[in-house]
C-alpha cells in the first residue's frame, strides 16, 4: 500500500462513531419518537388515557398480537413470511378447548401450543425441504389449517365448562398485570434474547441477509429458516390458547386478519421486509404504536373506520422510508 | 484482423468535459475530459475500479454525473434515465444483460417500443419488423424462443438487436466478451465492425487488452477515476497500456516467491473429481506452503473444482484427502471442519452479508467458539474480529462498519479475515483480487505469500494471468473441465499457459 492509500482515507468513517445522517436516524428511531409523541399527545387529549387501568388494558389486549408479531419478526428477519399464523391461532384455540373438554384443562393448553408448533414445523419443511416460496406455502397452509378448524368445530363455538381452563383470566395477577400480559413480557424477552444474543439469532440475520454466504460459512440454512417458522407457529399457538382460555371458548374463524396486522406491526417498527435487518424492540414499538392509534380513536370518539386508513398510511410511510434508505446505500 | 481504422470516423460525436462522480466516500471519476469521434470504436481500459463502467453508465443515462458537461451531437445533455439517453440514440449493453429471461426473443427485442393498436400489441406487425431487423443485423434468432433459453452469446446478439431496433447511434458495450468462448468473441468482433460500417459509434469497455488493440480505433486509459490519455489504438501496445493503467512497470507488483521445501507434505490431494459435465476427472495436490495457481478461461471449470472440494456443490465422484486423511466434504460445514477454507468468487453474492458489520461477517462461521451455551460473547466476538482484521491489514475500527460502506479492497480483507480465522490447512482463493484497487491488490498478494510461508497450502484461482504467474509456485491449467497443463515455476509463461487454456486452436486472445 503505497501511493494508493489515499483512496482508503476518502472512505466514510465507520458508523457508530460519527453521528448518523438524518435519513438513517429517521429510519432507526423515527418510529420510537413517533410513539413517544403519540403517547404524550393522547395523555394531553384524553383524561382517560393516562390511567393505570387503560394502560394495563392496552397491554392485556395486545398479548396475542404481540406474541404473534415476535414470531413474525424472526421469520421476516430470516427472509421469509408467515401468513398462516391467524389460522394456527384459531385451530390452536379450538384444539385447546376440545382437548380440555375430553381430558383436562392443562392438557388442552399444551395441545393448543403443540398444534401451533406442529403446523409451524410443517411450514418450515415446506419452505426448506420442499423449496416452496414461503408466501405461497404459508398461504396454502393457512387455508388447510382454517379448513381443519372448521371441520373440527363443525362451524360452531366450542365452550369449555371447567373453570380451571381459564388459565389466563382477565383479572390482575401481579401489580395489575394479567397473566396474558406477563406471558407477553416473557415471550418478548425470550425473543429479544434469542435474536440479539444467541448464535441462532446471528444466523437468522445472516440467512436473511445473504443465504448463500451463510451456507458457505457452514451455517445450516434450512435448519435456521425452518426453526423460525416453527417458533412462529408455536407463538401463534400460544396466542390462540391465551385468547381461548380468556373466554373459555373458541371458534374456527377467530383471529381473522391477525397475520396481516402482525406483519404490519413488524414493518411499522422498522424491520425490513427484505430480511436481514430488524429487531424485537422494533416490533414491540410497532405493536404499541398500532395499539395507541386504536386506543386513541376509541377514547377520542373518532369513527373507528378511519383507524384502518391511518394504519394503512403508517405502513406506506414505514416501507417507503425503508426503501429509500435501502436505495441510497446500493 | 485490423479494423477499418479511421475510415468512417468523422468529427466529434460525444464530448466529456470535466466529468466527476462520487459514490458515497469513493471518487469514482474525477475531472474526466475526452472526445469520442462519430462512427469510431472507442475503447475504455483500466484496472478494476478505474471508472470505466461508471463512465459508460453516465453516457447511457444509468447514473448521473455530479459535475462537468456531457455533450452529445453538439448539445449539452444530462440524461436522467436510460430512456432519456435512448431518445438521443445512446444505449448500453451492460455486463449483466438486461433481458427478461421468461419472455420471448421477440418481446425482448421490442420491449417498450412495441407496435400497438389502441394499446394492444400487434404481434404480426412486430414479426414483420423483426424480419427487417434480422436482415439489417444479420442475426437470425428464433423469435419465439424464451430469451433465458439462449446461450450467452446469443443473448448478447439479442441485446445488440434491441439496440438497433431502437435506432441507437452510440452503443456502450461493457465487457461484452466476458464469458464468451474464443470463436464467439471473434464473431462478436465481426458484428461490432458491421455496426461501425453502419455508422454506429461504439464505446467498448474491456479488460482484454489484445481485444482492444485489434478492435478499437481509439483507446482511453483511466486510472483511479482519472483520465490518463486518449490515443489512436494503432500507436499502443499491451505493455504501453498496462504501464499507463498501473502507473508503473508490471514487475514491481508481486512479492518475492518462497517455494516450499521439496519434502513438504501434501495438505490437499484430489483424485478423479467429477461433477456433471463441468468437472470431468481432476487430480491435483497442494503441498504445505505451496501456492498452486489455477488458470483457464471463464467456464473452464475452475470455480466448480473449488466449490466441489469445499462441499459447496455436490460432487459425483472423487476422493479428497486433507493432510493424508480421507475427508468427504458434503457441505461447507464438513469442509471447514476438515481444515479447508474457501474465499468465494463473488463476495457480494457468496461471501458477505452486506448489511451486517465486518465483526459479524468475520466471526459468522466461528460463533460456536465465541459463545457459551449458544449465547454470543460480544466482547470476545469484537476482539477476535479486530485481531483477524489486523492480521489481514484492515485498518483498526473498519471492521465495526457495515460491510456495504467499505471499499472493495476492504470488503475483500473482511472476507480473508473470515476465511482465515479457524486457521485452515488449505485456503482456496477464487478470484481473490476481483474488483479491488491496485493498492489493496498488493496487500492481498503479500497476505497470500505470507500465509504460504507460514505453511498453509493455497489453491489460487484467477482470471488475471499475471496474478497466477506472479504468485504461484506451480500453475495448473484447466480447459473444458479437465486439467490440460501443469507448469513448474520456471516453465510457466503467459504463452504456454494461454495455449494450454485455449487448446489446439489457441490464438492471441489472452485474458
Amino acid at each position: 500500500m503505497t501511493a494508493h492509500d489515499g483512496s482508503y482515507a476518502a472512505e466514510a468513517p465507520p458508523r457508530g462513531f460519527a453521528p448518523r445522517v438524518s435519513l438513517d436516524a429517521l429510519r432507526d428511531y423515527g418510529v420510537l419518537i413517533s410513539l413517544v409523541a403519540l403517547f404524550v399527545a393522547l395523555s394531553i387529549a384524553s383524561s382517560a388515557f393516562l390511567t393505570q387501568t387503560n394502560l394495563l388494558n392496552i397491554l392485556d389486549q395486545q398479548a396475542d398480537l404481540g406474541i404473534i408479531a415476535c414470531g413474525a419478526t424472526l421469520v421476516i428477519v430470516a427472509g421469509g413470511l408467515d401468513l398462516s399464523v391467524a389460522a394456527i391461532f384459531a385451530l390452536a384455540g379450538v384444539m385447546a378447548c376440545k382437548v380440555a373438554n375430553e381430558t383436562g384443562p392443562l392438557l388442552g393448553i399444551l395441545a393448543g401450543c403443540g398444534v401451533g408448533l406442529g403446523v409451524g414445523v410443517l411450514n418450515g419443511l415446506l419452505v426448506t425441504v420442499g423449496r416452496m416460496n414461503s408466501f405461497i406455502a404459508t398461504l396454502a397452509m393457512s387455508i388447510i389449517v382454517g379448513g381443519v378448524a372448521l371441520a373440527v368445530t363443525g362451524g360452531s363455538q366450542v365452550i369449555v365448562e371447567d373453570d380451571s381452563f381459564r388459565f389466563f383470566p382477565q383479572d390482575a395477577l401481579v401489580s395489575g398485570l394479567t397473566r396474558a400480559s406477563v406471558a407477553l413480557v416473557i415471550v418478548v424477552t425470550v425473543a429479544w434474547f434469542v435474536l440479539a444474543r444467541t448464535t441462532f439469532g446471528r444466523y437468522v440475520y445472516a440467512v436473511g441477509g445473504n443465504a448463500e454466504a451463510a451456507r458457505l460459512s457452514g451455517i445450516r440454512v434450512n435448519v435456521v429458516r425452518g426453526a423460525t417458522f416453527a417458533l412462529s407457529g408455536l407463538g401463534a399457538g400460544l396466542a390462540g390458547v391465551i385468547v381461548a382460555s380468556r373466554v373459555s371458548s373458541a371458534t374456527a374463524d377467530a383471529g381473522a386478519g391477525l397475520e396481516l396486522t402482525a406483519i404490519a406491526a413488524v414493518v411499522i417498527g422498522g424491520t425490513s421486509i427484505a430480511g436481514g435487518e430488524g429487531a424485537i424492540w422494533r416490533t414491540v414499538v410497532g405493536v404499541l404504536f398500532l395499539a395507541l392509534v386504536g386506543n386513541g380513536f376509541n377514547l377520542l370518539g373518532v369513527d373507528p373506520l378511519y383507524e384502518r386508513v391511518v394504519t394503512g398510511a403508517l405502513i406506506v410511510l414505514a416501507v417507503s422510508i425503508d426503501a429509500w434508505a435501502r436505495r441510497r446505500r446500493s | 484482423m485490423s479494423a477499418p481504422r479511421g475510415s468512417t470516423s468523422s468529427g466529434p460525436y460525444v464530448e466529456l468535459r470535466g466529468i466527476s462522480k462520487r459514490f458515497g466516500g469513493v471518487q469514482a471519476l474525477s475531472d474526466v475530459s475526452l472526445t469520442i469521434a462519430r462512427g469510431s470504436i472507442h475503447a475504455l481500459v483500466g484496472e478494476n475500479g478505474a471508472g470505466k463502467s461508471t463512465l459508460g453508465k453516465i453516457l447511457a443515462g444509468g447514473i448521473q454525473h455530479d459535475a462537468g458537461e456531457l455533450i452529445v451531437g453538439g448539445r449539452a445533455v444530462r440524461y436522467r434515465s436510460p430512456h432519456d439517453a435512448l431518445v438521443d440514440g445512446v444505449t448500453i449493453i451492460a455486463q449483466e444483460l438486461a433481458l427478461v429471461p421468461q419472455r420471448t426473443v421477440l418481446e425482448n427485442v421490442f420491449l417498450g417500443v412495441e407496435s400497438r393498436t389502441l394499446g394492444v400489441v400487434d404481434r404480426r406487425a412486430l414479426l414483420r419488423r423483426y424480419e427487417r431487423l434480422v436482415e439489417r443485423s444479420g442475426f437470425a434468432l428464433p423469435p419465439s424462443m424464451p430469451a433465458g433459453a439462449l446461450r450467452l452469446a446469443d443473448q448478447q446478439k439479442l441485446e445488440i438487436m434491441r439496440a438497433i431496433a431502437r435506432d441507437a447511434r452510440l452503443i456502450v458495450m461493457d465487457e461484452p466478451t466476458a464469458g464468451l468462448a474464443t470463436d464467439e468473441a471473434k464473431k462478436l468482433f465481426a458484428d461490432i465492425r458491421r455496426l461501425q460500417a453502419d455508422g454506429v459509434t461504439i464505446v467498448y469497455v474491456s479488460h482484454f487488452l489484445d481485444e482492444v488493440l485489434s478492435l478499437a480505433d481509439t483507446v482511453t486509459v483511466l486510472r483511479d477515476g482519472c483520465h490518463v490519455r486518449t490515443a489512436p489504438a494503432a500507436g499502443e501496445t499491451r505493455d504501453s497500456l498496462i504501464g499507463s493503467m498501473l502507473g508503473r512497470p508490471l514487475t514491481t507488483v508481486f512479492p518475492p516467491k518462497a517455494p516450499p521445501p521439496p519434502d513438504a507434505p501434501a495438505v490437499l490431494s484430489v483424485r478423479g473429481l467429477v461433477r456433471g459435465r463441468v468437472v470431468r476427472g481432476v487430480d491435483l495436490d497442494v503441498r504445505a506452503g505451496e501456492i498452486v495457481g489455477m488458470a483457464g478461461l471463464i467456464g473452464s471449470g475452475r470455480s466448480e473444482v473449488a466449490r466441489a472440494i469445499y462441499g459447496a456443490d455436490h460432487r459425483d465422484a472423487g476422493a479428497i484427502s486433507v493432510c493424508g486423511r480421507r475427508v468427504d466434504p458434503r457441505s461447507p460445514r464438513h469442509a471447514a471442519r476438515a481444515g479447508i477454507s474457501l474465499l468465494p468468487e463473488s463476495r457480494k453474492h457468496d461471501g458477505l452479508v452486506m448489511l451486517r458489520s465486518g465483526v459479524e461477517n468475520i466471526t459468522l462461521p466461528h460463533l460456536d467458539g465465541l459463545s457459551r451455551a449458544h449465547v454470543v460473547a460480544p466482547r470476545r466476538q469484537r476482539g477476535a474480529a479486530a485481531q483477524m482484521g489486523a492480521r489481514v491489514g484492515l485498518r483498526a475500527g473498519r471492521e465495526r462498519a457495515p460491510v456495504f460502506t467499505l471499499s472493495g479492497g476492504n470488503q475483500q480483507k473482511v472476507l480473508f479475515a473470515k476465511a482465515l480465522m479457524h486457521e485452515p490447512r488449505l485456503l482456496i482463493a477464487d478470484e481473490p483480487t476481483r474488483g479491488v484497487d491496485v493498492g489493496a491488490k498488493e496487500a492481498i498478494y503479500e497476505l497470500i505469500v505470507s500465509l504460504a510461508a507460514a505453511g498453509m497450502g493455497v489453491l489460487l484461482i484467477s482470471s488475471e494471468l499475471e496474478e497466477v504467474l506472479g504468485l504461484a509456485h506451480r500453475v495448473l491449467v484447466m480447459r473444458e473441465g479437465r486439467l490440460v497443463g501443469a507448469f513448474a515455476d520456471g516453465e510457466a509463461t503467459e504463452g504456454n499457459v494461454m495455449s494450454a487454456a485455449f487448446g489446439a486452436v489457441a490464438e492471441g486472445r489472452s485474458r
